[in-house]
């Protein structure tokens, strides 16, 4: 029998290929029912929130933020380093890097403003996603995250202008203070950012945050409808976004 | 030809147990940054690339510099390079094996790293990484070991061969571009968002990999007698040295155009680069060092002497080398985002960790390009001590390298 | 042949450790089959109990999909009834612990779905919430503007 040493190797390399193109079981699933969207869905053509800093007030505890969080699971790490946030505050000079200087509000504490996902009309973090775990939905505009399949390779985090998206550094359980047990947390090694509460308009709710201001600071609703509440603020006041020059759209606009 | 990495004396048995004692700690801090999260690396919201992506970015470039021993040789017919092209080729599957391993070392979750090939992205750049850096791994390993074997056997190559070549050599310069891309696609990164990005990229690549092989030449020759020619080694500093000038000018011209403009989004990662902001002034020496470096080695390179005196050849080739790797393998990333995106600074210091892991990384890295050199070498010392037929194989150096076009 | 005896020897040593599975499973003890407890409330689950013993990772599998990229909400079982696509409404609604159901049968089988890094078991939830780590106020997910770093 003169079997080389070479032929035997390809003879199992071929062999073992063969084995591994045979594909999966699940090919030959057949889902027996039927799959519908909600009923109650509120819906939209462009998601919109419009926010009146003109009503927000400094000494405000932040109910919008808590809710948010808590609403969510959102965990709360001290170390700066590490924080995962979805709403989240930062002084007018941080948040428009781009046009503050030194005579803008004279205001104390530098005017914090309410910052979260942009919800981008074109953005940048979708193009760049390699799995598309993070992608726009067409029919509303939200730019909705897959947990199931980010790999946490952080380059949307590296291609958003907005500092909108946080990396879960860490396991977040233990970081988590009151679970909501109606909503998942996330894992350590994937990418969260705000998501419009998309799980709320489903069943026909508000945001958390909108609905936790008293203040009305925070309007969500239909860009794309000149009825809704949001066009009607957007027609009557001056109206700004976070570095529109970069062309991502953002559907987050500030009353200043 | 494997067996011949197989057997070797006490200082290549004691290397290669060096190494695999490097992988093994390499491996335990792995194990521990997969079990923590990646918060016991240096990274976090503000830099979220690092150390990782550096090594990543830096070692794509050097694979992508075997394109300026293969083009020569089988484009041009440079005989000379018909020993070291096999080197260059080693060089490249030990660097690209090393960086798809940043690459899954990096990302916070590695047992989805399938997600990327399963669900196609065309529009994503890093989908692109994915497709080209192993195809060119396998396209330079099955080149350098069927063009290896067709040596031992004093055969021309089969044909096929030449085609695998002619795809190889529009990919490596596809697949650096398409690193840069990654880099020079992203708005509201400053530092990154620049044109100049991928021909900077392709031409710190293209001296890279020369310094890198002359060094690894002379270590061979010292190590194991094997000759790669002076040819090769003189068309070698050219092509270094041109390209460092390359880079330089590359380098003064994106300094003119973020410092005359005045516009912050390109001028202050530079400002931070330079001069540092405020209290945080922590890459400021590497900076100067990195921009030393390059005008110091290309004023060696130009001084008369360097070229035929090994000792300061090697030296420029590690200074260069040095300012190379502190661009791209040390700067580059991180710096995009300092200041972050809010006008923050928030500095990076890579933790024992990365580290640790990167260094077994490196380890895993040079002893397959060690495995595979000491097969190139063997192979061609047996061919030396044995020459097949009349003529030796020293008076042919190109025999067993094709020319694409007699 | 070359090593006759080592090579005889050997195959005889391998054909004997890769038989042992199957030996141990004839004659040695066997775990018992996991007891699971039934949900009290309902009497029939979405689909059949076959299907759903076969099936229900490759369902949860769609719908995962459905619901995070596809936007659907509703299923309607071949049964006519319609359920939310929820694993935790819907599924541990009745399957109530993760211990006493799920588990069982995962450990009978040495499978360990992922899943529960993310979503929650009812009985779980109590267990998380004694675990959590608090730093004071009701307010702390609220961060604090000031942060390190000093702006340009």
């Amino acid at each position: 029998m003169t079997l080389s040493r070479r032929k035997f190797l390809k003879a199992v390399a071929t062999s073992t290929l063969a084995v591994a193109v045979i594909p999966g079981d699940s090919q030959g699933f057949e889902l027996k029912g039927r799959m519908s969207p909600s009923p109650k869905a509120l819906k939209a053509k462009r998601w919109g929130m419009v926010v009146d800093m003109s009503r927000c007030r400094d000494d405000c505890a932040g109910d919008c933020i808590a809710a948010c969080h808590e609403v969510h699971n959102v965990p709360f790490i001290p170390e700066p380093d590490h924080e995962v946030m979805w709403l989240f505050q930062e002084p007018y000079a941080n948040a428009f890097p781009d046009q503050s200087h030194g005579l803008v509000a004279r205001r104390s504490d530098g005017w914090k403003f309410l910052l979260m996902c942009n919800h981008c009309n074109d953005p940048p973090c979708v193009r760049a996603c390699p799995t598309q775990a993070t992608f726009k939905r067409e029919e509303d505009g939200i730019v909705m995250m897959d947990y199931h399949r980010c790999i946490g390779c952080r380059f949307c985090m590296a291609a958003c202008p907005y500092g909108s998206r946080s990396f879960n550094f860490r396991d977040p359980r233990p970081f988590i203070k009151k679970i909501n047990p109606d909503y998942p947390t996330r894992r350590k090694g994937v990418v969260e950012k705000c998501n419009f509460c998309q799980e709320r308009l489903e069943v026909g709710r508000m945001p958390a945050c909108v609905e936790a201001c008293k203040e009305g600071v925070l309007t969500f609703g239909d860009l794309d409808d000149p009825a809704s509440e949001v066009s009607r603020l957007l027609s009557e006041k001056p109206h700004t976004r976070r570095k529109p020059d970069l062309g991502t759209g953002p559907s987050v606009y500030y009353i200043l | 030809m494997l067996e011949k990495a197989l057997h070797g004396g006490k200082i290549y048995w004691i290397w290669v147990l060096v190494l695999l004692a490097g992988i093994g700690i390499g491996l335990s801090a792995y194990l521990y940054q997969l079990r923590e999260g990646l918060w016991v690396t240096g990274m976090s919201r503000n830099v979220s690339w690092g150390f990782y992506i550096s090594q990543f970015t830096f070692l794509v470039g050097v694979a992508a510099s075997v394109l300026m021993v293969v083009l020569p040789l089988y484009l041009h017919n440079f005989k000379a390079f018909g020993q070291i092209v096999a080197l260059g080729q080693f060089l490249t599957v030990g660097a690209l094996i090393m960086s798809l391993l940043f690459i899954f070392s990096d990302v916070g979750m590695p047992m989805r790293i399938f997600n990327v090939p399963l669900y196609p992205t065309p529009w994503s750049m890093l989908f692109y990484d994915t497709v080209f850096l192993p195809g060119f791994l396998m396209l330079n390993l099955i080149i350098g070991w069927v063009a290896l074997g067709a040596e031992k056997r004093d055969v021309p190559p089969a044909r096929w061969l030449r085609v695998l070549i002619c795809v190889s050599i529009p990919w490596a310069v596809v697949m650096h571009t398409v690193t840069a891309f990654i880099f020079a696609g992203t708005p509201g990164r400053g530092f990154w968002m620049t044109a100049i990005m991928a021909p900077r990229f392709l031409v710190t690549a293209f001296a890279a990999g020369p310094a890198l092989l002359i060094i690894l030449s002379t270590l061979l020759k010292a190590v194991a007698r094997f000759q790669v020619g002076e040819a090769a080694i003189q068309k070698l500093i050219t092509i270094m040295f041109y390209a460092l000038i390359i880079d330089a000018f590359f380098l003064g011209v994106e300094y003119y155009t973020a410092f005359y403009s005045h516009v912050p989004a390109y001028t202050e990662t530079f400002r931070y680069l330079f001069f540092g902001i405020g209290k945080n002034r922590a890459l400021v020496p590497w900076y100067w060092a990195m921009n030393g470096a390059i005008v110091a080695a290309i004023a060696l390179l130009a001084l008369p002497g360097t070229r035929n005196s090994r000792p300061r050849l090697l030296a420029t080739c590690i200074i260069a080398l040095a300012g190379l790797w502190i661009d791209k393998g040390f700067v580059l990333v991180p710096a995009a985002f300092i200041p972050n995106v809010f006008g923050r600074v928030t500095e990076y210091p890579p933790s024992w960790v990365e580290l640790t892991l990167s260094a077994g990384i490196y380890c895993l890295g040079t002893l397959v390009i060690t495995a595979l050199y000491k097969v190139a070498v063997s192979v061609r010392r047996e061919r030396m001590e044995n020459p097949p037929g009349s003529t030796s194989p020293a008076e042919r150096p190109g025999a067993g390298q094709v020319p694409l076009f007699r | 042949m070359f090593n006759r005896r080592w090579v005889i020897s050997g195959i005889i040593i391998f054909a004997a450790a890769a038989a042992f599975p199957f030996y141990w499973h004839a004659v040695g003890p066997h775990a018992p089959f996991p007891e699971l407890e039934l949900p009290t409330k309902e009497k029939k689950c979405i689909e059949s109990v076959e299907y759903m013993r076969t099936n229900h990772m490759r369902l949860l599998d769609v719908w995962r999909n459905a619901v995070v990229r596809d936007n659907l909400f509703i299923y309607t079982a071949s049964d006519g009834k319609q359920y939310e696509m929820n694993l935790h409404r819907t599924c541990m609604g009745c399957h109530k612990s993760r211990e006493r159901f799920c588990k069982r049968c995962h450990d009978y089988n040495d499978v360990a779905p992922p899943c529960w890094d993310c979503h929650f078991a009812p009985s779980e939830v109590r267990k998380t919430r004694s675990a959590g780590t608090g730093t004071g106020t009701g307010k702390s997910n609220v961060h604090p503007v000031a942060r390190k770093g000093e702006p340009s």
